[in-house]
């Protein structure tokens, strides 16, 4: 199959778009995630810079053609650099009436809507709580509507298979894939190959998969119900070897090297949460890497594990939600108290208690600074796009270890199912990751410190001459043996937090990505990244004085970030959760620092950004 | 604490006595448990650096910082979890846990039912007092239905877990209990623990003199104790008494004390196996008025240790897929070269 359809022949038109989103949604059971993962490696294989969104019921299964068992995956490729997944809808893939619905408000005006026509059954309009058909009544002219019958054209192209009605129902949504890939001038040879290998056991749903896929393409290319189809051209990109990442796997991923490049084993202990299992996924395949995953019987265990493995000399990890880092406080005091290495990965999503599990959130910022008993001095670090998933992993492990301390990094929903293109970084472009074990009795005290780092001294068990005894009880300065004197206590509070706070001295000069000075300076963290950069980008380019800083280490801080405020008239903190980074600037910084607010489970749109600031520059 | 001496071949007592004052109670049961222990230590063959002593939060869990080896004093109940970790990574050390009732059955009630099916190789040595210490006074998950305690002026309405019942429940490969005072039978547990590939699980009924004093008495007394306690040996028939003159037979499905006259025989008795998971479940649980309590080991059975078979699927994956080449990780799936 080449990669252009022979389009100019069937006296069809070639459009040029620099980006395009497109969403696919329908049913959870409709394979949506499946065809929207595959679109974006065409995608990625095109040279596109791109970005996803995957939005998905928390059930598994939820009761078919309703509402709440909508499921969608959204991605925006395009040929300049791609910050998000995009705010409105080029195209819309609707394979029911309840996606059509809960989907077609982001569809933008003129948008081109492609439904599965028979899947708009009086029953599946109930469902969705239609009271007539939108494919009749005129409620859809501001778009270009594509009604396909798509379920009908993948029974007969599978007739002579002799399948079951499930299965043929099954393959469907690699029609809406190969129709859509016609469209974008996407080769679909990946997805063949991926079809391949994902049913090499179960050559017949391979050959069924295939055939729809083709038949989709197929379909477009032939039919004249498409006169138009579009193309995206390359983006200009860092020149290197590239893949995609999501979050997720990227954190995995910079767990093993960071393990690597220090040259001890990585250990995981977790229990299973959403949104954060697929990192446990990830780590246990990959035994031979020397990488050990303990999936404990509850998430205190999967810290505690951890901790056990990280006295005895691993790169210890453990990774969770925001429930989940509710149970662990506990051990990640103990660890603060003990002084031994350990990177607890939150996976934010939206809370509090249960809440949105699958729905991302930025809700954990003031649990992982302060949620523990006493002053618990823990550094933090938060990952800004999926991609840096690798790079902020890699640096919490880096941390942990050289500080002998408990690290924090945050991640969330958004960031650990959304993906992008990854420049495949070489080992000998990482930092390096010491290791040393102290194995010399002379002059040895468990808590005798680096005069640098402050950090104590890392002793594994099975070190002859070096046998002592760590724990949760206050510790005297030195030996480390229990101490109950007021003024000892006093001096490791004030050492611990010394400790944490020095770490501010290798954190890199706050970048600001526009002028150093100005209006408005928008301060953000984490996974709106890419909105914010959009937005800040957007207003400038009207020639407004506003720029951005994007704050990796949210504990320290960097140490010059008070005078890069100043700098500033005012400071927008946009934040998915109800103002926490921003209630962290005015205390820390005494400056009138104003939050955005967005607590609905979904990332921020740039445009919401964009009218904030304008209003900022306004007043 | 900084002991000039390496790891030598002839240790003794002594080595394993850390330079920290105890400070339990004067009387304590723990005194006694931990002399035991440091008894037994020297005699295992195991250099002192690869002996690590974790405990959660309780009199008993203060164990690790008396012992001259690594150790850990973690938090309330998480002992089980710590230790597990450190052993799946550390198969090399020798894993001990030092826990108490309401430390290891209250708190750390699920730490302790799975380390227990796991089977990693931890030796688990539990202070049952049957009453909450450190926090003076309230009843504990092994505490008598009815007691009077400060949080229980009316008597407590809980039903009690038999920690014993509990290990066998959670497929314990190694179940026993022991006494504070009976030292030889302690030491003698202690060294099969250690022997036991897998988890092993020692109840040790400790007498708190403050706060739940005699709670054993009837067990330890001298006048008492052989009429109230039966020593469970592998192979030997249930026999106990003064003049061992009283015995447990088959009665259905249950137990039955029996005096061994008219006509009833040794031959008539149960014969402990150490194998028979039914007999160790019956006898965990039987106790005062009607039956002795028994001592020893209820069950000892072998199966593969969690962290053994852990290494052995490393080392088949690396054997299969070869040394993780990290360069191939990262460029996993579908990649592309920008030029």
């Amino acid at each position: 199959m080449s990669a252009l359809p022979e389009t100019a022949a069937a006296g069809k038109s070639v459009e040029e778009r620099t980006s395009v989103v497109i969403r696919f949604a329908g049913d959870s059971g409709d394979g949506m995630q499946v065809a929207g993962m595959q679109f974006t490696n065409e995608s990625a294989l095109a040279g596109n810079d791109l970005s996803t969104l995957p939005d998905f019921p928390a059930e598994i299964r939820a009761p078919a053609g309703t509402l709440a068992g909508v499921s969608g995956f959204q991605l925006n490729f395009s040929s300049r650099e791609v910050f998000t997944p995009g705010d409105d809808l080029d195209v819309l893939v609707a394979m029911n009436p309840a996606a059509l619905k809960v989907n077609l408000v982001d569809l933008r005006s003129n948008g081109i809507l492609i439904v599965d026509t028979e899947a708009f059954s009086d029953t599946n309009l109930k469902k969705a709580e239609y009271t007539s058909n939108p494919l009749k009544d005129g409620s859809l002219d501001a778009f270009q509507v594509f009604p396909v019958d798509i379920s009908k054209l993948t029974a007969l192209t599978l007739k002579d298979m002799n399948l079951s009605a499930r299965i043929v129902s099954r393959c469907k949504n690699f029609f809406a894939l190969g129709l859509t890939s016609w469209m974008f001038h996407r080769s679909i040879e990946p997805t063949e190959n991926w079809i391949r290998q994902r049913f090499r056991k179960t050559p017949e749903l391979a050959e069924a998969n295939s055939r729809v896929l083709r038949a989709g393409y197929n379909f477009g290319d032939t039919t004249e119900m498409f006169a138009t189809s579009y193309e995206v051209k390359p983006a200009r990109i860092q020149c290197g070897k590239y893949r995609n990442v999501t979050g997720n796997t990227a954190i995995a991923l910079g767990l093993v090297t960071a393990a690597r490049q220090a040259g001890i084993p990585l250990f995981l202990g977790s229990y299973p949460i959403t949104p954060a299992s697929d990192i446990l996924h990830e780590l246990a395949g990959l035994k031979n890497f020397g990488v050990y995953t303990f999936q404990a019987e509850d998430e205190i265990a999967g810290i505690g594990a951890a901790l056990g493995a990280a006295f005895g000399g691993a790169a210890a990890v453990t990774t969770t939600s925001g429930p989940g880092m509710c149970l662990k406080a506990e051990t990640i005091n103990l660890a603060v108290s003990v002084e031994l290495p350990i990177v607890i990965c939150d996976i934010q999503r939206g809370g509090p208690s249960t809440g949105l599990p699958t729905k991302t959130e930025q809700g954990d910022l003031l649990m992982a600074l302060f949620g523990r008993n006493s002053d618990s001095p823990v550094p933090v670090i938060a990952a800004s796009t999926p991609v840096d998933c690798f790079y902020a992993a890699f640096e919490s492990i880096r941390i942990a270890i050289k500080y002998m301390t408990p690290v924090i990094l945050l991640s969330d929903g958004y960031l650990a199912n959304g993906s992008e293109p990854w420049r495949i970084p070489r080992t000998a472009e990482l930092p390096e990751v010491p290791v040393r074990f102290r194995t010399d009795p002379t002059g040895f005290f468990p808590y005798l410190r680096d005069e640098t780092t402050l950090s104590r001294p890392w002793v594994i068990p099975g070190t002859p001459g070096l046998e002592h005894r760590i724990g949760g009880l206050e510790k005297e300065y030195l030996s480390g043996n229990v101490c109950y004197a007021p003024t000892n206590h006093e001096q490791m509070m004030r050492v611990r937090a010394r400790k944490v706070a020095g770490i501010a001295a290798e954190i890199p000069p706050t970048e600001v990505r526009g002028a150093p000075a100005g209006d408005v300076l928008v301060v953000a963290w984490g996974s709106t990244f890419g909105a914010v950069a959009a937005a800040v980008d957007e207003v400038r380019a009207r020639g407004k004085a506003v720029s951005h800083v994007h704050l990796r280490y949210l504990n320290p801080l960097p140490s010059d970030l008070g005078d890069v405020l100043k700098r500033f008239r005012k400071i927008l903190v946009p934040e998915l959760n109800l103002g926490q980074l921003v209630k962290i600037l005015r205390a820390e910084y005494l400056v009138d620092a104003v939050g955005l607010n967005k607590v609905q489970g979904l990332p921020f749109k740039v445009s919401e950004i964009a009218q904030c600031i304008l209003r900022a520059l306004e007043a | 604490m900084l002991m000039s001496t390496m790891s030598s071949p002839k240790l003794t007592r002594k080595d394993f006595v850390s330079d920290q004052e105890v400070r339990w109670c004067p009387g304590c049961g723990d005194y006694a448990i931990l002399a035991q222990v440091q008894k037994v230590m020297p005699e295992l063959g195991v250099a002192r650096e690869n002996i690590v002593f974790i405990s959660g939060i309780g009199c008993s869990s203060r164990f690790p910082y008396y012992m001259n080896t690594y150790g850990f004093h973690s938090i309330h109940g998480r002992a089980p979890a710590i230790a597990s970790g450190l052993k799946a990574f550390r198969p090399d050390l020798s894993v001990w846990v030092a826990t108490g009732d309401g430390d290891a059955l209250s708190i750390g009630g699920n730490h302790f039912i799975h380390v227990l099916r796991r089977n990693l190789d931890i030796n688990i040595l539990l202070f049952n007092n049957r009453i909450y210490g450190l926090t003076k006074g309230q009843y504990s998950p092994t505490s008598e239905q009815g007691k009077i305690t400060k949080s229980t002026p009316f008597g407590s309405v809980d039903h009690p877990f038999n920690p014993a019942s509990v290990a066998l429940g959670a497929d314990g490969s190694f179940v026993a209990r022991s006494i504070d005072v009976e030292a030889k039978h302690l030491q003698d547990l202690i060294r099969r623990a250690y022997e036991h590939r897998g988890t092993a699980f020692i109840e040790i009924l400790q007498n708190c003199n403050i706060f739940n004093d005699g709670a054993f008495a009837s067990l330890t007394d001298k006048d008492t104790k052989a009429d109230h306690q039966l020593v469970l040996e592998h192979g030997k028939p249930l026999i106990f008494g003064k003049s061992r003159n009283k015995g447990l037979r088959m009665r259905g499905h249950s137990l039955d004390v029996v005096q061994l006259e008219n006509g009833i025989s040794e031959s008539d008795l149960v014969v402990h196996d150490e194998n028979d998971s039914a007999l160790a479940f019956m006898l965990s649980l039987v106790g005062p008025p009607e039956f002795p309590v028994p001592i020893g080991v209820f069950r000892a059975r072998q199966r593969p240790a969690y962290e053994t078979a852990l290494a052995a699927q490393m080392q088949s994956a690396i054997q299969r897929q070869g040394n993780g080449d990290l360069e191939e990780l990262l460029s996993r799936g579908d990649t592309w070269t920008v030029k």
